[in-house]
């Protein structure tokens, strides 16, 4: 039925057409050596898509199916329901999308999975635009980014998808990023075994959006996080824990300097949006912790 | 164009399907996009497998027995470079693809 035409040396294809350098490779990687092959997974028209194929070609062996860029999640509602339906409860229903289909057009749909409490696993991987159709600004895309519907950087903040998934409150939330594979893993572990539904909020270097060099992909991630741009932090049944609390920032050149996507601005602009970001860190690091319920 | 789609698909709806199904698992032929290599200094790789877990196209291997204990799959390495930067020793550097 699926031939296996060329050798792998696990549930994905070695010879995949993402760009040199993708972090999105990189968490479909991880995320399968999690899920198993015990997985049906749903993806959306975008770059994801490269890895359920084009015509006959698939790029996993797992089952799965790409649906429109709106129902990501209640696609995977319905196939959660028909596994109920035949008394299926070891089989994993993934979601994978990027942050246009979720932040954007499938808001509506992972609002209404959430409310339903379907037990999927949902990933969204947030390269902070819509990549695979040429770079456009989505809710995702950080403020002062320019993309090509935001030329000269855009004027609002990034949505915060972590907030909406836990007003739902689900059993697991997770925002993770590329800098540390094990702490990646970890969470997809736990969204996976989860008893309801899951999202995992991943951080996603883009080579081709953000106009860096491709060998950098790990060494942004990691600064993301360390200038306090992507905070890490997870949800459990009310309880929330902040796994990359700082006191110190690093300086913002370490990573919005090596980006072409904040290239417009100056010194001084540079300056205030690390002001802006650093504020923002600490601010939201101690809303956090006054929100946990110990 | 249509035409083209026509065909296939009414074979497909004869058995209840009613869009493409990837029915090969393939591979791109990746390992032509490369400008430049990994090159890997043997004798000071302490054989972490930091560059094995972050290797975004899985293609390294780490072979603790062999005198090259780092074994790269060029079929499929991209030349993206992220190995060179991960290597906690810098022992993997990016050369010049030649063809």
């Amino acid at each position: 039925m699926y031939d296996i035409k060329h050798e792998a040396k696990g549930l994905v294809t070695h010879g995949n057409s993402a760009c040199a350098g993708c972090g999105l490779e990189l968490i479909m990687r991880k995320t399968m050596e999690v899920v198993g092959p015990d997985t049906i997974i749903v993806i959306p028209p975008g770059c994801a898509a490269m890895f359920s194929g084009f015509g006959k070609e698939g790029g996993l062996k797992i089952a799965g199916c790409q649906m429109n860029l709106e129902n990501t999640a209640a696609c995977a509602s319905g196939i959660r329901a028909a596994l109920n339906a035949q008394g299926n409860t070891h089989t994993t229903v993934l979601g994978f999308a990027g942050d246009g289909g979720t932040l954007d057009i499938g808001l509506q749909s992972l609002s209404g999975m959430f409310e339903r409490g379907d037990r999927v696993m949902y990933v969204c991987y947030d390269n902070e635009a819509y990549m695979n159709t040429g770079v456009q600004g989505s809710s995702a895309t950080p403020a002062s980014a320019s993309t090509t519907t935001t030329p000269g950087g855009k004027t609002s903040q990034k949505k915060d998808l972590m907030m909406i998934a836990m007003a739902h409150r689900i059993p697991y939330a997770a925002t993770a990023s590329l800098q540390n594979l094990n702490d990646l893993k970890k969470k997809l572990e736990k969204a996976k075994n989860a008893n309801g539904p899951s999202l995992v909020h991943v951080h996603t270097p883009c080579p081709t959006g953000w106009r860096f060099n491709p060998a950098l992909s790990i060494e942004l991630a990691r600064a993301a996080v360390r200038t306090g741009a992507w905070i890490l932090y997870e949800y459990e049944n009310g309880k929330i824990t902040i796994n990359n609390k700082l006191t110190e920032l690093a300086e913002i050149d370490t990573y919005i300097g090596k980006q072409g996507r904040f290239k417009h601005l100056n010194a001084e602009q540079k300056t205030e949006l690390g002001k802006q970001i650093k504020d923002n860190y600490f601010t939201y690091t101690s809303m956090l912790e006054r929100m946990s319920i110990h | 164009m249509e035409k083209q789609q026509e065909q296939p698909m009414k074979m497909l709806k004869k058995r209840n399907v009613l869009g493409p199904v990837a029915t090969d698992f393939t591979a791109a032929n990746t390992g032509n996009w490369r400008i430049e290599r990994p090159e890997v200094d043997y004798s000071r790789c302490s054989k972490c497998r930091t560059c094995e877990r972050y290797c975004p196209t899985n293609v390294i291997e780490i072979r603790p027995d062999d005198q090259e204990c780092v074994y790269i799959n060029f079929d499929y390495c991209k030349g993206c470079g992220i190995c060179t930067n991960v290597c906690p020793r810098q022992c993997i550097q990016l050369i010049p693809e030649v063809r």
